[in-house]
């Protein structure tokens, strides 16, 4: 008898133990899991290479993506971003006020959790939210302006490392959570989660497009689509991919998305900013 | 204007290749808008490379041809420092041209 | 006789526009229903947020019909947009839990 209670004291104790434990780490063990299954499923693929999505799946579209880098398509969008980024608001003032380092190299660093708004802050929403504060009007999430803007600030990371924290308070992780949620709830009336397509397709093709994994999948973001004939965000890949399964899109920046962001850009941490990135 | 031509020309020991890049809609004409109008035609024509003095190359371009188009060719008989001039023309008379030197 | 049969005439004349405009109303007021009914089932999956691309086009094309006068072929888009939404709400319950069976461990 005595032996059960002493046993049951000790379980008890270590229960309560680990599930703080666990609740504190589950973003990391998430990490090591998500990291651990691309690396095992795609075991001649570079860590690295996974930020490049189809052309890390595919040798051909491969070969093709490298000679189209020598002159890339978003070249454009880079240099129009780059002027709008430097160019002063009615109130003197650019973005530069508006973020750390002069916003410069820093896109690696987004999304981040908010504390005092308890909120994830993506990039995009820091870019209008920067906009408004100077009394000028915020740029459509899904058009060339925010695209250009985004690509600007992708270029000067590139090589950079995403470094995405998830502060150890119940708001975040719960932010964090419901982004991970998202990714691998089924929606739409084809009834597929966004882990339908790039957790158990990756480098399978649907329809004619060749599949990305999700280890690394914003990394490149924006892109010049060529189906798009032109520059997409963030907020344009996961309306459009709402639409795709027939699910009726959100408003771009919804805390849904910002959620899902959040949870995918943490997942890469480590992996290297590649953008801004020209795909199929 | 900002150019709307980006141009990477670089000589090797026999050929110079010439990788360009165009910002245009290129609109086939064949595509109709959200509201169900037809997109009007707006296509390059005619892209001309010249260097030393001659065409060393002429692109034909029509409706076939995508969004900002990307043309690759190499060429003999033009060496590091030479001028590369290229001018294109679309349907509608509007006109861009660059030159850039050989690398 | 005439006069007879000049009452019956009428009688049967008002009975046929009368029939012919409450079955009229009763197709306006069934589509209305059911109408509503569908509306009030996307309306949930939106706050679920899970709304279908083709419930939406059904509820337009259900409005369209109506409008054209076609009460049966509204009703009939009414009701295949009821049975959308409640699809998405569905889904949305059932992906509560369903979707750790997808998760990465």
């Amino acid at each position: 008898m005595r032996k059960i209670i002493v046993f049951i004291t000790v379980m008890t104790i270590f229960g309560a133990q680990s599930c703080l434990a666990i609740e504190s780490l589950a973003p990391e063990k998430d990490f090591k899991a998500f990291r651990g299954f691309f690396i095992k499923r795609f075991p001649k693929v570079p860590l690295d290479d996974f930020v490049n999505g189809p052309y890390s799946m595919n040798q051909d579209m491969r070969k093709q993506w490298i000679e189209k880098e020598e002159l890339p398509p978003y070249d454009f969008s880079v240099d129009r971003g780059k002027e709008l980024f430097s160019a002063q608001f009615k109130n003197g003032k650019t973005f530069a006020d508006c973020f750390p380092n002069k916003g410069v190299g820093i896109r690696q660093n987004y999304p981040f959790f908010d504390e005092k708004k308890n909120e994830v802050v993506t990039l995009e929403l820091a870019i209008n939210r920067c906009l408004e504060a100077n009394g000028e009007k915020p740029y459509s999430y899904l058009n060339d302006d925010m695209a250009a803007v985004t690509a600007y600030m992708a270029f000067t990371s590139r090589g950079k490392p995403f470094d995405i924290k998830v502060p150890n308070n119940p708001r975040a992780l719960e932010a964090y959570e419901s982004g991970k949620q998202y990714f691998y709830q089924r929606r739409g009336q084809l009834n597929f989660s966004c882990a339908s397509c790039h957790v158990q397709n990756p480098g399978e093709r649907i329809r004619g497009e060749m599949l990305a994994p999700a280890l690394g999948i914003l990394n490149a973001m924006p892109i010049y689509r060529s189906e798009w004939g032109g520059m997409g965000t963030i907020s344009r890949r996961f309306t459009s991919c709402n639409s795709q399964v027939r699910a009726t899109p959100l408003e771009p920046q919804d805390s849904s998305y910002r959620n899902l962001e959040y949870y995918l850009s943490y997942m890469s941490n480590g992996l290297p900013i590649s953008g801004p990135g020209a795909r199929p | 204007m900002p150019s709307t031509i980006r141009v990477r020309a670089i000589a090797g020991t026999e050929t110079t290749e010439v990788q360009v890049l165009i910002q245009h809609p290129m609109d086939s004409g064949f595509v109709k808008d959200a509201q169900g109008n037809l997109i009007p035609a707006h296509h390059i024509e005619t892209v001309q490379f010249e260097a030393g003095g001659k065409t060393v190359f002429t692109a034909l371009w029509g409706p076939a041809v995508s969004k900002d188009p990307f043309v690759k060719f190499s060429f003999k008989g033009a060496k590091k420092g030479d001028d590369l001039k290229i001018t294109w023309v679309d349907n509608m008379g509007a006109t861009d041209t660059t030159t850039a030197k050989i690398q | 006789m005439f006069r007879t049969a000049s009452i019956v005439a009428l009688v049967v004349f008002l009975l046929t526009i009368g029939a012919d405009s409450s079955i009229a109303q009763s197709g306006e007021s069934d589509y209305k229903a059911a109408y509503g009914s569908a509306l009030a089932a996307n309306t949930k999956a939106g706050e679920l947020k899970n709304q279908w691309t083709r419930t939406g086009s059904s509820l337009v094309a259900a409005h369209k019909a109506a409008a054209a006068g076609d009460y049966a072929q509204a009703v009939q888009f009414s009701r295949e947009a009821e049975a959308l939404a409640n699809a998405s709400i569905a889904q949305t319950e059932r992906e509560k839990t369903l979707w750790k069976e997808s998760e990465i461990h």
